[in-house]
C-alpha cells in the first residue's frame, strides 16, 4: 500500500484582478497538477514570470487559490489549503509546512541568532538548546561568528540569505518550500545548501523548490515540473506547443 | 453675621434653628440614609446659610436639622472653643435656637467640629457633627464625579492605595497626616474631613453618632455608633498615630494632640494641647493634685 | 476531540450613533494567542468596533462571548458592570493611542504600574514596588525613573509605560488603538519590537487597530479590513496584504507602497 502523498495539488488555478487598473485580469496558472513525495525534491521550472513563485505562495496560503485543491497531510488529517481557516493555516505553517523565501524579513533589533532560534522556541525547545543548534547551522553555512549577535538588517545579501536558510531549515517540517534560496550565494555556500537539502531528503522531507542554477537543479532534483505546461492559453498563445489552442 | 442675629426682633422672623421645617426634614432624610449606609455620601439640597461656605455651612445645616431645645451645644474649631468661627456658630445657635451652649465636652449633647475630635472619649448620648470641605476621598486622583461614584458603587478602591504608595515613594513613609482615608464598616472608603490622622482611631467603635456635612459639595455622610473605622495602609507600612516627643507645655499631659505655638519672633515656641477644654481640665487636675500634695505635706 | 473554544466570539456587532453608522454586522472569533489587526481608513469604524469589543461602548445590537479563566464563555453585554470592570483591570488591557488617556499623568511611573495590583488587593508596598520595577525594566525604562511622573517621559516611554501598566496583572487579551500613532519612526520600530517580544513571551491575544499596514504585517496573524463600518475583507495578514481581493484593499496596499 502506498503512503498518502504529503502534498497533492489538483487543478490549481490562479489569476490576479487588478482593480486599480480597470479590473484587468492577469491569468497566472491553470489546472496545475502534481504531487510531492516524501524524501524527494521536486523542482518547478519555466521562464521568468510564468508563475513558479505564485504556486509556492498559493501552497503556503500566502496567495488565494481561485480554483482547485491542494491537500496537505497535516498530522493525521488531510487539509485543503484552498479553503483552510486562517488559524488552521498558521498551525500548518508551524508544524507541517516550511517556507524559505528569497529574502529575509528582517526585524530590527533582533539578532540573527534569535531570528533563527524563534521557530524552535515556538516548538518548546529551550533557548540554550535552540542557540546551540543555530550556532551549528551558522558554522555550517560559514556565517562569520562576529555577525551572530547582530540584527541582520545591515548584513550583505548573501549573509541575509544564509540566515534565512538557517531559519527555514532548522525546524523539522515534513514539507519544505524553497523559492530560490541560493540565488545570492557563492559556489562554496551553494554546495553547503545542496548538502543540507540532501540531508532533508534523507530525513524523509518532501521538498518543492525553485532553483535558477542549472547545476544545483541537476544535483538535487528528483522530478522537474515545467510550469509552462500550466500556463493559461492566452499567455502562451504564439508558443509552438500550444499553437493548436483556442485563440482568444 | 453677629450683627444680623443681634437682637430678638430680627430673630422673630426666623424659624427655630434658622432653617424652615421642610428643609430640616429633607436634611434629616439624608442623615437617616447616611446612617443606614455608613460612609456613603448622600446628596442633599444644601441651602444658603447666612455665612460663607468656608465657615462650615454643611456642618451648620446638619446641626440645625437635628438640634432640639433640650440640647447643649459645643462648637470647636481646630480643637478650640474660642476662635471666631467657633464663637460665631455657637452664638448663631444660641440665638436662633436658644439652646444652652458649653465649652465642656462632657456636658455637650451635640458637638460641631472643624478639624478635631475631642480628646475626651465621647459617649452614646452625644452626636459629633463635622464640617467637611471636600467629601470625596478619591478626588485627588480621579476628578470625574461620575467615575468616583462608580468606584464607590463597585468598591473599586485601588486608587486610595495609589495615593498612599505615592506618599511612601516620595517620603519613605505615609506622609498623609490630615484627611487620612478610612474604610467604614468594611465597605465605603471615607474622608474623615481634615482632622489629623491622630484622631482616626477615635472614630473606630466610637460610642457617639458621627455626622459629616459638606455644604458647598452638598453631601452628608455618617458613621453610626459602634462602627468599625479602619485607616488604610500597607502591610509593610502600617498606619501609625502621630506621636509627640514632649508633653503639653501647659497641662503636662502626654498622648494628646499638640499644636505648635510661636512665642516670639526669636523662634521660641512651645507645644500645647489643641483641645483647649481638655487642656484646661488637665491643668485644673494638675493644680488639684498639687494642692492635695501640698495639703498632704502640710498635715504629715 | 473537543474543539477549542474561542477566547472572544463576536456576533453581528453593530453600533449606530443616532442614525449614523459606526460599525455594522461584524462577526469574528479570536482564539487564545492570536493577534488580529483591524485596518481601514479614517472614519471606517475601527475605534468604534474596538470600543464595542472591549465594552467601553455598548453596541446597538450583537453579542460577544468571552471565555473566562474558568473555561466558561459569557456574554459580555449581559455581565454586571462590576464583573466587566473587573475583567478590564485584570484579564484585559487597553492601550490608548494617546498615552495620557491610559496613564495617570500626575502619579509616578511606579504607581502607574502598581495601580492594578493595588486594585486587586495587593497590600505590600515593597512587593508592589518590586513588581513595578521589573516591569519597567521589561519595557526598557530605567529603574531610576520609577518615581518620576509620566509627564516627564518622552512619547515612546509613555507608551511603553502604558503597556507595562496594562500587562502587570498578566491579562490574556489586550486591546490597542493605534499604539504607535504619533511616534516617530525609530521610536515606533522599538515599540513594535517590544510588543512583538511580549506577544511571543506571554502568549498574549491582541486586537490592534492601526492604519499602518506595516504595523499590521509585523504584529498580526490575521487582519480585518474595514470600510464604511463594515469588514470587507479578512484573512491571514500576509495573504490579505500580498494578494488583496477587494478594490479598496488593493488601493490601501498600493497607497502604502507609494508612501
Ligand atoms: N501579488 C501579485 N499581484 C499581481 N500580480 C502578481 C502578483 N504576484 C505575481 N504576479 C504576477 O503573476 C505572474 C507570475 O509571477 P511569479 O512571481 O509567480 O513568476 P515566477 O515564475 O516566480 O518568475 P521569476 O522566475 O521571475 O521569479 C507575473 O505576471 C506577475 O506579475
Ligand atoms: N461619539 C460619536 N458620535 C457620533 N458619531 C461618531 C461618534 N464616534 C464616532 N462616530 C462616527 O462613526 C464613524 C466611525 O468612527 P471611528 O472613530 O470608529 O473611526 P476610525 O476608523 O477609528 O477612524 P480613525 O482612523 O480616524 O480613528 C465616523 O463616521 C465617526 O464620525
Ligand atoms: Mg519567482
Ligand atoms: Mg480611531
Ligand atoms: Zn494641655
Amino acid at each position: 500500500m502506498r503512503a498518502v502523498s504529503p502534498f497533492i495539488i489538483s487543478n490549481l488555478s490562479k489569476s490576479f484582478t487588478m482593480h486599480l487598473r480597470g479590473g484587468l485580469i492577469i491569468p497566472v496558472v491553470e489546472r496545475v497538477n502534481f504531487s510531492l513525495e516524501a524524501g524527494k525534491c521536486t523542482v518547478l521550472g519555466g521562464p521568468s514570470g510564468i508563475g513558479k513563485s505564485s504556486i509556492l505562495k498559493m501552497l503556503y496560503g500566502n496567495y488565494k487559490i481561485d480554483a482547485g485543491s491542494a491537500l496537505i497531510k497535516h498530522g493525521q488529517e488531510q487539509v485543503n489549503i484552498a479553503c483552510v481557516e486562517p488559524r488552521k493555516m498558521l498551525e500548518i505553517r508551524k508544524k507541517t509546512l516550511g517556507y524559505v523565501s528569497q529574502f529575509l524579513q528582517t526585524v530590527p533589533r533582533i539578532s540573527a541568532l534569535d531570528i533563527v532560534a524563534e521557530p524552535l522556541l515556538q516548538h518548546g525547545v529551550t533557548q540554550k538548546t535552540a542557540h546551540e543548534r543555530v550556532k551549528e547551522l551558522f558554522t555550517l553555512l560559514n556565517l562569520p561568528e562576529k555577525l551572530w549577535h547582530l540584527p541582520p538588517a545591515t548584513f550583505s545579501g548573501g549573509e541575509q540569505q544564509r540566515v534565512n536558510i538557517a531559519r527555514g531549515f532548522i525546524t523539522a517540517h515534513p514539507v519544505l518550500l524553497l523559492d530560490e534560496p541560493t540565488a545570492s550565494l557563492d559556489t562554496k555556500n551553494r554546495q553547503v545548501v545542496v548538502e543540507m537539502i540532501e540531508k532533508k531528503k534523507q530525513e524523509g522531507v518532501a521538498l518543492l523548490g525553485i532553483f535558477h542554477d542549472e547545476d544545483i537543479r541537476q544535483s538535487i532534483a528528483d522530478k522537474i515540473i515545467d510550469v509552462s505546461d500550466f500556463a493559461p492559453l492566452d499567455i502562451v498563445k504564439g508558443r509552438s506547443k500550444n499553437e493548436d489552442g483556442q485563440a482568444a | 453675621m453677629n450683627d444680623e442675629v443681634g437682637d430678638g426682633e430680627v430673630l422673630a422672623s426666623y424659624n427655630f434653628a434658622y432653617l424652615d421645617e421642610q428643609t430640616k426634614r429633607m436634611i434629616r432624610r439624608a442623615i437617616l440614609k447616611a446612617i443606614a449606609i455608613p460612609g456613603y455620601q448622600v446628596p442633599f439640597a444644601s441651602r444658603e446659610m447666612p455665612m460663607p461656605y468656608g465657615w462650615g455651612t454643611g456642618g451648620v445645616q446638619v446641626t440645625a436639622a437635628i438640634i432640639g431645645p433640650e440640647d447643649t451645644l459645643k462648637v470647636i474649631d481646630q480643637g478650640a472653643d474660642d476662635t471666631t468661627n467657633a464663637v460665631s456658630i455657637r452664638a448663631f445657635f444660641a440665638k436662633t435656637a436658644r439652646v444652652k451652649t458649653t465649652m465642656q465636652t462632657g456636658k455637650a449633647t451635640l458637638i460641631q467640629t472643624r478639624h478635631r475630635i475631642p480628646e475626651e472619649a465621647l459617649t452614646n448620648d452625644q452626636i459629633l457633627v463635622y464640617q467637611v470641605p471636600i467629601p470625596e476621598p478619591l478626588r485627588f486622583l480621579e476628578p470625574r464625579e461620575t467615575e468616583t461614584r462608580k468606584m464607590h458603587g463597585l468598591e473599586e478602591y485601588g486608587l486610595m492605595h495609589v495615593k498612599l504608595y505615592e506618599d511612601i515613594a516620595k517620603n519613605g513613609h505615609i506622609a498623609t497626616t490630615y484627611a487620612y482615608p478610612v474604610k467604614v464598616a468594611g465597605r465605603y472608603v471615607m474622608d474623615p474631613s481634615p482632622t489629623p490622622k491622630f484622631d482616626n482611631p477615635k472614630m473606630n467603635q466610637c460610642e457617639a453618632l458621627q455626622l459629616f456635612g459638606a455644604g458647598r459639595e452638598k453631601r452628608i455622610y455618617a458613621v453610626p455608633p459602634y462602627t468599625n473605622v479602619v485607616s488604610l495602609d500597607f502591610e509593610d507600612h502600617p498606619f501609625e498615630v502621630t506621636k509627640f516627643e514632649e508633653p503639653c507645655a501647659l497641662c503636662g499631659s502626654e498622648g494628646a494632640y499638640l499644636d505648635e505655638v510661636i512665642l516670639d519672633d526669636k523662634g521660641h515656641k512651645m507645644f500645647v494641647c489643641s483641645d483647649t477644654d481638655y487642656c484646661e481640665k488637665q491643668q485644673r487636675k494638675k493644680m488639684q493634685n498639687l494642692g492635695e500634695e501640698a495639703k498632704q505635706r502640710a498635715f504629715s | 476531540m473537543t474543539r477549542e473554544l474561542p477566547l472572544l466570539d463576536a456576533q453581528s456587532i453593530s453600533k449606530f450613533y443616532g442614525s449614523r453608522s459606526g460599525c455594522e454586522e461584524i462577526s469574528f472569533q479570536l482564539f487564545s494567542g492570536e493577534v488580529i489587526a483591524i485596518v481601514g481608513e479614517s472614519g471606517s469604524g475601527k475605534t468604534t468596533l474596538l470600543n464595542c469589543l472591549s465594552t467601553r461602548l455598548m453596541p446597538t445590537s450583537g453579542s460577544i462571548h468571552y471565555l473566562g479563566r474558568d473555561g466558561v464563555a459569557r456574554n459580555l453585554y449581559q455581565m454586571s458592570e462590576a464583573e466587566r470592570r473587573f475583567l478590564m483591570r485584570t484579564d484585559w488591557g487597553f492601550v490608548h493611542q494617546n498615552p495620557s488617556d491610559g496613564l495617570r499623568m500626575a502619579v509616578s511611573a511606579g504607581a502607574n504600574v502598581g495601580e492594578r495590583l493595588m486594585a486587586v488587593g495587593e497590600r505590600h508596598y515593597g512587593s508592589i514596588r518590586q513588581t513595578a520595577q521589573n516591569w519597567l525594566e521589561r519595557v526598557e525604562i530605567l529603574a531610576d525613573r520609577i518615581d518620576d511622573e509620566p509627564r516627564t517621559f518622552s512619547g515612546g516611554m509613555r507608551q511603553r509605560l502604558q503597556i507595562a501598566r496594562n500587562l502587570v496583572t498578566a491579562p490574556r487579551l489586550v486591546f490597542m488603538d493605534e499604539p504607535t500613532g504619533g511616534l516617530d519612526v525609530s521610536v515606533q520600530a522599538r515599540l513594535l519590537d517590544l510588543i512583538k517580544g511580549l506577544v511571543n513571551d506571554l502568549g498574549l491575544s491582541i486586537i490592534i487597530v492601526t492604519h499602518d499596514l506595516a504595523v499590521a504585517r509585523l504584529l498580526s496573524d490575521r487582519i480585518m479590513v474595514m470600510k464604511e463600518g463594515r469588514v470587507i475583507e479578512a484573512g491571514l495578514t500576509d495573504c490579505v496584504l500580498d494578494d488583496p481581493q477587494q478594490p479598496y484593499t488593493q488601493l490601501l496596499v498600493s497607497s502604502i507602497l507609494k508612501g
